[in-house]
């Protein structure tokens, strides 16, 4: 019988006439939704079984025909870059990128070939993402939800919005945003901590870290949990917000007794959503200061006495010497 | 096949093997490996040589397969101590015509060193590589070209030995000679030349980066640092030394990302052509804290000062003496040194061994002084 609890994937699958959902407050939701609904069983052990329809709407056919235009402004100006051979645009993949203007070009349109594609492909990519975000909000309001998703999603876009289009027009210089490119971004990445005294002093960046591990960390506690009392029915955590059952008791006594402290069926989930959006908050914040308020990190952290001094030698001659490390010597 | 017995007591009593034969075959993989790793010792065991304080993570980790392996190239090098002179000898520039350098030694250390040279740098062609087939008496002709460069490198070899004597010597007596460099090959290894653009299809900073070279270490990091700084001379650092100053990315010396970007390529091409971190020059916190930086910072920035000296006044100006077959491949441009010229990817050339004791003639422009 053990075993039969101990899952990690959804082992029960309904499959029926597919669900279209409601078109019941004068809305036209049915004439704008595409696709004809079918089931997958691989799918149904990772959620629901049924695929489709798809809500397509102005705002996804904004949102997919200026993210698409994005994508291949950046796809064919990298494909250009390795003179149009597919093999070498494959195998240079990770390297290539649509970099962002040099520096002289400040805030002003640059050449095509040098930073203005990527400024159109921004463009784009800005309304993609803002019709996106408010396609968010639309649905959740034609299903008379609440709008948590799109704050959530909103978080995450002001920390896009921190890295391409406020702080770079803080620094007077499109050439600070980050490239479109795979290693490209990574190096922008390195070289912005790098360039501003080392973005871990940043105390934004630190809270960042903190509800980016802490989010990892509840969802594991969460999931964990709710797995761990699917036996007793734990899995309906609506039924178990306002008809507290037996799971909902032995997962808050575990909890309780773990670390004296438990969350609510409920407010977990208020945990969980709070940790989420503060990561990109806080580090929008952080990223938002750096280079125009603060230019050197550690020494900010120095002046504030954030940083500790070390007492020690530097060098490996007070430590051992280079005979021994090479084992020339003992 | 089975007897019956066995296959009736199956089906009566049927059980699940699966689960218990992974769990009994992960276990059982695990203890195998952990017996090995302990028996036949872990293949990828490392060592630490520690730069700093404990707990800042001040240390520079190698495999020990890789850490205890002697450069190969140590075995095949050649030396010969030197004939003290006893005074009064006919020098070189007496008995022999055209001796610009070296003109100050005795016959016997002059062949010693010439000998030496040919082991050093031309073990294959020998004394024919620069003095051609000719006999003896047209040795004085500086009809070829290797000959020429030569003399200009026995004159930079002894500058560096001289005048670059905080780094060569920084630890101990280590100095260079001929093989520190070539290493029994006509032409050093790690040697470079411009690449830049290497992106026809763009302009400014995408042209130069975002391509796997030589130059870039593999990364999409850009490919022009060793150009820009170790020729051009161009301002290495990009910190701001105060927690806030003004000023807009790319003018008056307010570093950009890009900036930025480059000057890492370069640290990555330091570390590349020492087989060490970050660590081993800066602290791990603030790399551009002068006070906290170790006594290896010091001599990589002289290192750093000797490598612009000689890529400027000796291999830049033997361009036009060079055949075209030793010019760069894309702008025709001389040869040039760097880090990695030298140190080959330890972090001292050679692994430390003094080339310098038994070659006096090499160590100053002046009159050699044996001991």
């Amino acid at each position: 019988m053990l075993p039969e609890y101990q899952n990690i994937f959804t082992q029960v699958q309904v499959q029926g006439t597919p669900e279209w959902g409601m078109d019941d407050a004068g809305n036209n939701m049915m004439d704008e939704r595409v696709g004809k609904p079918f089931f997958n069983t691989l799918a149904g052990l990772f959620g629901n079984g049924q695929i489709g329809p798809y809500y397509w709407g102005w705002t996804s056919m904004v949102a997919f025909g200026t993210g698409l235009a994005w994508f291949f402004i950046v796809g064919f100006n990298m494909l250009a870059q390795v003179g149009w051979s597919i093999p070498q645009f494959i195998r240079q993949l990770f390297w290539l990128a649509l970099e962002p203007p040099s520096p002289e070009y400040g805030l002003t349109m640059p050449p095509l070939n040098d930073g203005g594609w990527y400024i159109i492909a921004s463009f784009f990519l800005l309304i993609s993402v803002m019709t996106w975000l408010l396609r968010a909000y639309l649905l959740a309001e034609q299903h008379k939800m609440g709008k948590h998703i799109f704050w959530g999603f909103a978080a995450a876009v002001w920390l896009f919005l921190v890295l391409g289009l406020f702080r770079p027009i803080l620094m007077g210089s499109w050439s600070e945003a980050v490239p479109y490119g795979i290693f490209p971004h990574l190096d922008w990445t390195t070289a912005f901590s790098i360039r501003y005294g080392n973005l871990y002093y940043n105390p934004f960046h630190c809270l960042s870290i903190v509800f980016l591990y802490g989010s990892v960390l509840l969802f594991c506690m969460h999931g964990g949990t709710i797995l761990a009392v699917t036996r007793y029915g734990g899995d309906r955590e609506l039924e178990q917000i306002y008809d507290r059952g037996t799971a909902t008791e032995r997962a808050a006594l575990f909890w309780r007794w773990t670390m004296g402290f438990n969350a609510t069926m409920e407010g977990i989930h208020r945990w969980a959503w709070w940790f989420a959006v503060l990561t990109p908050i806080t580090g929008g914040i952080g990223i938002l200061l750096t280079g125009t308020v603060v230019d050197n990190w550690f020494i900010w952290a120095q002046e504030h006495n954030f940083a500790p001094m070390y007492d020690g030698s530097y060098g490996y001659a007070d430590y051992g010497s280079y005979e021994a490390f090479i084992g020339k010597e003992n | 096949m089975l007897p019956k017995w066995f296959d009736k007591w199956n089906a009566d009593n049927p059980t699940n093997i699966f689960g218990p034969a992974i769990l009994i075959g992960v276990l059982g993989g695990a203890v195998f490996a952990a017996v090995m790793i302990i028996a036949w010792g872990n293949p990828a065991q490392t060592a630490s040589l520690q730069t700093g304080p404990r707990g800042t993570g001040m240390s520079v980790p190698e495999f020990n397969v890789v850490r205890r392996a002697a450069d190969p190239t140590i075995e095949d090098y050649y030396t010969e101590e030197p004939y003290i002179p006893e005074g009064g000898e006919d020098l070189a520039k007496d008995i022999y015509e055209n001796v610009q350098v070296l003109g100050d030694l005795t016959e016997d250390n002059f062949n010693r060193v010439m000998n030496a040279m040919t082991q050093w740098v031309s073990p294959e062609a020998g004394c024919a590589y620069c003095h051609g087939d000719g006999d003896l008496e047209t040795y004085g002709e500086d009809t070829l070209y290797t000959k020429v460069v030569s003399r200009r490198m026995i004159q930079m070899t002894q500058n560096i030995n001289e005048s670059w004597d905080g780094h060569v010597n920084a630890n101990a007596q280590v100095g260079v000679n001929c093989y520190t460099c070539h290493r029994g090959q006509n032409v050093p290894s790690e040697v470079w030349f411009r690449i830049t653009p290497v992106n026809a299809s763009a302009e400014g900073w995408t042209a130069n980066q975002n391509r796997a070279t030589s130059l870039s270490q593999s990364t999409s990091l850009p490919s022009d640092a060793l150009e820009k700084y170790l020729l051009e001379g161009e301002t290495i650092a990009v910190h701001s030394l105060e927690s806030r100053e003004a000023g807009m990315p790319g003018v008056d010396g307010y570093a950009s990302i890009q900036d930025t970007e480059r000057t890492y390529s370069l640290m990555n091409y330091f570390s590349n052509s020492l087989g060490v971190n970050c660590v081993f020059c800066h602290n791990s916190r603030a790399f551009y804290e002068g006070a906290e930086v170790t006594p290896q910072w010091s001599t990589a920035s002289l290192g750093i000062l000797m490598v612009q000296e000689l890529n400027t006044d000796y291999l830049v100006p033997l361009r036009d003496t060079y055949p075209e077959d030793r010019l760069g491949p894309i702008y025709a441009d001389a040869p040039k040194a760097a880090c990695k010229t030298c140190h080959k990817g330890y972090q001292q050339p050679m692994q430390g061994m003094n080339v310098i004791a038994d070659w006096p003639e090499l160590a100053t422009t002046e009159a050699p002084v044996y001991e």
